[in-house]
């Protein structure tokens, strides 16, 4: 049996002196799509953050196909192949669009011409700066932005967030492409459990930092759902 | 963009043509102004990758510039008084050859800011610039205290050092040289900060989180950034101070790396052709208000606020408008 793309066991995380993980067990299988769930202030970010290194876990192990990633700084851990989509897009944005991705490249199957083919509209806008880019355009770039590294594992925190319901369709529609195409793991963290549930294959709910449910999506019944999401 | 580039032109045209009108002229001190502020720009250069792509506020730039400075000054001093220098017991002959200088000067200035970067670029903000100038500080108060190349009073060198083709005592040829190096590192820089390499240096400095995020360590980013930066300055050091055959620890003080500073901050943080329009302006106000009077720093600092205040991109932003530097 192959060890999962992604393995979090026990993960605990301080800020400071508050504890915000107290024990959060995840996985991700490559080439599948994980669903983060949970409502807002139950450890969602913090649990990407600490993914990422870009805050350190306190107690627990943090595997990325059998690899332990505790210890490591933030940029190892980008460059073993872990892809960070982050909450509220953030692109360089002083730096063009060509400069964002161009600056984020490594070698690999992912260029500009196939994250172009992902996102057409970001074609059109290579010499814009991306701090004039729409909201919309913005987490297009953002995505392309952490292809461009070439991961096995893209990770996606609030991708859809505050966008047009046109824009949310072509984000979550380039999704789909990803799971079906690329062959990535991808760990979602988003609000729509409709749009979740047709992507994700598994999902894991939080509630004040611990991992309460795990399942394939499809076992998520309402009851658990209105229970620990309040949907 | 195509605003920069127009100004960028007129910068490197007005740098090169007015020491052409004043050979004409027959005004060789003038000439020599010209080369001290393509010197000077080319220090600016240098700093202008930490501080203007990279965000990083160097107060100790002066260090390299004096490195580069003594490691002219001490070559060119053995040379010329035919003793060789004996090093852990090798004895190495001094140099009156300007490439091999400036290949010396730029390997100490590179070898020295990684040793100030390495411990340095552990720390932001404040305490960076507090560490760079305690940097500085200890390489100026070590040339003071090394009487072997003259301690406080410096050291004179008698003749200009040579480069193979070219008359360097003539002022117009030394100018020459000096225009086509700046230039060189120009088009270097042009190069740099397009490259993946300078978008992730100026990315960095938006945000180190965001830019470690993506797989690229900052503190190597920045320290590659300023080991460039430092063997630049001290080029320039080298040249500067062979422009002057003179070398003395005032080329490693602290008011050496706020000169620097200067320059950069009133041609433009972070625009290619910045330091070269600061360089122009600071030793024009230098000779021109210096003529009036013995205070025209004070004018010099008026200058500077309202740079500040009223145009952040210095010259260059007042003259081509807001515009990133890198394209």
């Amino acid at each position: 049996m192959t060890a999962p793309l992604l393995d979090l066991r026990g993960v605990t995380a301080l800020y400071g002196s508050s504890q915000a993980l107290f024990g959060v067990d995840l996985t991700v299988e490559a080439g599948q799509v994980t669903a983060l769930m949970g409502r807002n202030g139950m450890g969602k970010t913090t649990t990407i953050r600490t993914i990422c290194r870009l805050l350190p876990n306190r107690a627990g192990e943090v595997f990325l196909d059998g690899h332990e990633l505790s210890g490591l700084p933030p940029h190892r851990v980008a460059r073993m192949g872990v892809g960070l989509v982050p909450e509220g897009r953030r692109c360089f944005a002083p730096l063009t669009v060509r400069e964002n991705l161009t600056a984020a490249a490594r070698p690999g199957a992912w260029g500009l011409d196939r994250v172009v083919g992902l996102f057409p509209r970001l074609g059109e806008r290579m010499a814009q700066r991306a701090g004039t880019l729409s909201g919309g355009e913005q987490q297009m770039l953002a995505i392309g932005r952490a292809l461009m590294t070439n991961p096995r594992l893209l990770i996606l925190d609030e991708a859809t967030e505050g966008l047009a319901p046109t824009v949310r369709a072509e984000i979550w529609q380039a999704i789909g492409t990803l799971k079906r195409e690329s062959g990535l793991g991808i760990l979602l963290v988003d609000k729509s459990l409709r749009e979740l549930s047709a992507v994700a294959d598994s999902a894991v709910i939080l509630d004040k930092g611990r991992s309460v449910w795990a399942g394939r999506i499809e076992e998520l019944s309402p009851d658990l759902a209105a229970s620990w999401l309040g949907v | 963009m195509r605003r920069e580039r127009i100004v960028n032109a007129a910068l490197a045209v007005l740098l090169l043509g007015f020491p052409l009108w004043a050979y004409w002229a027959g005004e060789p001190f003038l000439i020599t102004l010209a080369t001290r502020a393509a010197i000077l720009a080319l220090a600016g250069v240098g700093l202008n990758l930490a501080l203007g792509t990279g965000g990083l506020v160097s107060l100790g730039h002066a260090a390299f510039f004096g490195a580069g400075g003594y490691a002219m000054g001490v070559l060119a001093w053995h040379a010329q008084m035919y003793a060789p220098m004996n090093i852990a017991g090798f004895e190495i002959a001094g140099t009156k050859s300007m490439p091999v200088i400036w290949l010396v000067a730029v390997l100490t200035g590179a070898l020295l800011a990684s040793l100030i970067g390495a411990l340095s670029l552990r720390s932001s903000g404040v305490y960076f610039i507090m560490l760079t100038l305690a940097f500085g500080q200890m390489a100026y108060y070590f040339a003071i205290s090394w009487p072997a190349y003259g301690g406080e009073d410096g050291l004179s060198i008698y003749v200009r050092n040579g480069f193979p083709g070219l008359n360097t005592l003539d002022p117009i040829q030394f100018f020459l040289l000096a225009y086509a190096v700046l230039m060189a590192v120009i088009w270097f820089m042009a190069r740099l900060q397009v490259s993946p390499f300078g978008l992730a240096l100026a990315a960095a400095r938006q945000s180190p989180a965001r830019v470690q995020a993506v797989g690229i360590g900052v503190f190597r980013l920045r320290l590659v950034a300023f080991v460039i930066s430092g063997a630049i300055t001290a080029l320039a050091g080298a040249m500067f101070a062979d422009l002057n055959r003179f070398i003395s620890p005032t080329m490693l003080n602290w008011h050496t790396s706020g000169e620097l500073i200067v320059i950069v901050v009133l041609g433009g943080v972070a625009r290619l052709y910045g330091p070269v329009a600061g360089a122009i302006l600071l030793v024009t106000l230098e000779h021109v208000l210096g003529g009036f009077s013995d205070f025209w720093q004070i004018w010099l600092g008026l200058g500077l606020l309202a740079v500040v205040l009223f145009a952040r991109g210095g010259l260059v932003g007042a003259l081509a408008g807001r515009a990133v530097a890198h394209d």
